[in-house]
């Protein structure tokens, strides 16, 4: 790792030591606007509207919590899921107002001046500093030259970052549970974040790219209460992921009736009905798109006619075709029966050919005693 | 290990396992019976065997008024619940769509609803038939470990299926997971039981109206 220079100068502006609240007004932001996003966030994390006001108290209370967002093995669509968006709403200034200390993708600076960053704001908030990360790295046993920084390689770089955080918050399902890079045969060894940081509290927000509201929704919860969400069995907000797309989407009617889109541009495709012979794995996958929906909320994809791909279930990649309905197994079954088919008939062949054989020498096999043999035998 | 995981395994590897030992051992089975074939008939015919064979496969799906009365109880419910298994496993999206990639034909499959409701029939009426053989003393002595066991594969099939379409299970890979699984136990035990009359009965309804058939006599 690059040694800290102290000649560079304190990336963090004076604005870091402003509250929350203070950094809305300035930005512009109404104190309706501010509830409605507030009222939002208690219903998201299904707290009772009361909750509201004590939400927006304790969030423009708030001092803004250095972040340090760490890119490995990604395609930075996860970063262009968060700052993709048509007017500059609440939850964009909630990003704008934490304390964003180094993010390759978004900082101005380069180089050392940008490690330089990460080291200050590890230093200066000890303890206390999110680590955000998307994109998975090559795990322990897999060579590390897949995937540098400045020289620094993925995995030292992220057990150096997380050693003094608070908690860790693995964007995207890369980071996740390993993603596209980890997908059948996983060249570069690539592992999730989880996969190795095992002393800190880590929270998973996947989805290929998540809702930026999920994210905001995160960092408005850990904000407000001080500590972390309530999380599933993969660690992933229950607020968000609590519920299947299958469960909250507006064409569920059609599945409970039977009518079924079958090619992308037959009737059913037209008149909007159920996706799931086209391959939709709403039924599986957990996430919050068919309730907060995409770009300010205008559409999301079930809605625009695209099957659901699971995208945020971990090895959604590895499970089965994308227009392959839910229920088709991954590889060629057809093949399997045929060779089994064969095997099973030559056997059976086998088997039929050696009971003839014994019932035609049954006659010739046969043996005749007479009955002083009998007779001797008693 | 995850649900996903679960249900990967169940899907991938364990699917393709099943397929294997259902189809290796139901042709060995299949193919042994009419590789013995069946001693020469010398006798000069009196009617066509394949008529009367024919006839006779399709003829045993009528009970007969004997059988009904005796047992019109096994008659009903076993009639509800083997057309209830049978809707279910070919008419339902789901299998059509498994059906599909697998041999590459389809046909027309029934509203969900529907099949949810003939699949709670169909459980009911598996419990039914199991609390019938317990209760009743000549099928409790007839019963052996076979049959127990093969009323248990066929339960669980319907009743996973049934909880997973229901979502009665959380999360929905793991209820997937084990229904999969239910079908792949099914899938291995049928050939080497009782199960294996899902494809004998009609091969032994053909030897037995044939044989009559060749005769010309009515069977």
């Amino acid at each position: 790792m690059a040694p800290s220079n102290p000649q560079w100068p304190n990336p963090r502006p004076a604005a870091a030591h402003r509250t929350l609240g203070e950094s809305l007004r300035r930005n512009g932001v109404s104190r309706r606007g501010f509830l409605k996003f507030c009222a939002a966030t208690a219903s998201m994390m299904a707290l009772p509207p009361s909750m509201a006001p004590a939400i927006a108290q304790a969030l423009e209370r708030a001092r803004r919590p250095s972040v340090i967002w760490l890119s490995f093995q990604e395609c930075t669509g996860c970063t262009e899921s968060l700052t993709r968006s048509f007017s500059p709403t609440v939850e964009n200034l909630i990003l704008d107002t934490i304390s964003l200390d180094y993010h390759h993708t978004l900082q101005a600076a380069a180089g050392e001046a940008a490690e330089h960053a990460r080291e200050t704001a590890m230093r200066e908030n000890a303890g206390e500093y999110l680590v955000v990360v998307d994109g998975s790295l090559p795990g322990l046993g897999a060579n590390p030259g897949y995937s540098t920084i400045a020289g620094i390689s993925n995995y030292d770089m992220l057990m150096d970052t997380v050693a003094d955080a608070a908690a860790v918050i693995a964007v995207g399902t890369c980071a996740a549970f390993g993603g596209l890079p980890k997908a059948d045969p996983n060249p570069s060894g690539a592992v999730a974040v989880q996969d190795l940081v095992k002393d800190k509290p880590v929270i998973n927000v996947s989805g290929c790219p998540p809702l930026p509201m999920v994210i905001t929704g995160v960092l408005a919860q850990y904000l407000t209460f001080g500590k972390l969400p309530e999380l599933d069995e993969y660690n992933r907000p229950l607020a968000f992921f609590g519920q299947s797309i299958h469960d909250r989407c507006y064409r569920r009617p059609f599945y409970d009736k039977g009518l079924f889109a079958e090619t992308f541009d037959d009737e059913g495709a037209t008149k909007g009905w159920c996706l799931y012979r086209l391959g939709c794995k709403g039924p599986m996958t957990y996430n919050a798109c068919a309730t907060m929906k995409w770009n300010g909320g205008t559409s999301w994809p079930v809605e625009a006619g695209a099957p659901c791909l699971g995208c945020s279930e971990p090895d959604f990649w590895d499970a089965g075709g994308f227009y392959d309905a839910l229920s088709v197994p991954p590889g060629n079954t057809g093949d399997t029966l045929m060779m089994a088919g064969v095997v099973g008939a030559a056997a059976g062949i086998g088997a039929g050919l050696a009971g003839r054989k014994l019932a035609k020498s049954a006659g010739s096999d046969h043996k005749t005693v007479t009955v002083d043999e009998l007779e001797q035998k008693l | 290990m995850t649900s996903m995981d679960f249900l990967m395994l169940t899907k991938g590897p364990l699917f393709q396992l099943a397929v294997a030992i259902f189809a290796i051992g139901m042709l060995a089975r299949m193919i042994e019976i009419f590789a013995l074939g069946r001693a020469h008939n010398y006798a000069a015919p009196r009617g066509s065997a394949m008529a009367g064979g024919l006839r006779t496969m399709y003829k045993r799906f009528h009970t007969d008024p004997g059988t009904f009365k005796a047992a019109p109880f096994d008659v009903v419910v076993g009639t509800i619940w083997h057309i209830g298994f049978i809707v279910a496993l070919l008419l339902f999206i789901p299998h059509v769509e498994l059906i599909k990639s697998t041999f590459g034909i389809a046909w027309p499959a029934l509203p969900n609803p529907v099949v949810d409701a003939v699949t709670a029939i169909t459980i009911l009426g598996l419990l039914a038939a199991l609390v019938h053989r317990l209760s009743h003393p000549v099928k409790r002595f007839l019963s052996t470990t076979e049959d127990y066991l093969i009323w248990g594969v066929t339960f669980l099939v319907m009743l996973t299926g049934y909880l997973a379409y229901n979502r009665l299970i959380n999360p929905y890979p793991l209820a997937l997971g084990i229904h999969i699984l239910a079908a792949e136990i099914f899938l291995i035990v049928l050939p080497f039981t009782k199960l294996t009359h899902i494809f004998t009965a009609f091969v032994a309804r053909y030897y037995n109206g044939a044989i009559f058939g060749r005769k010309g006599v009515q069977s």
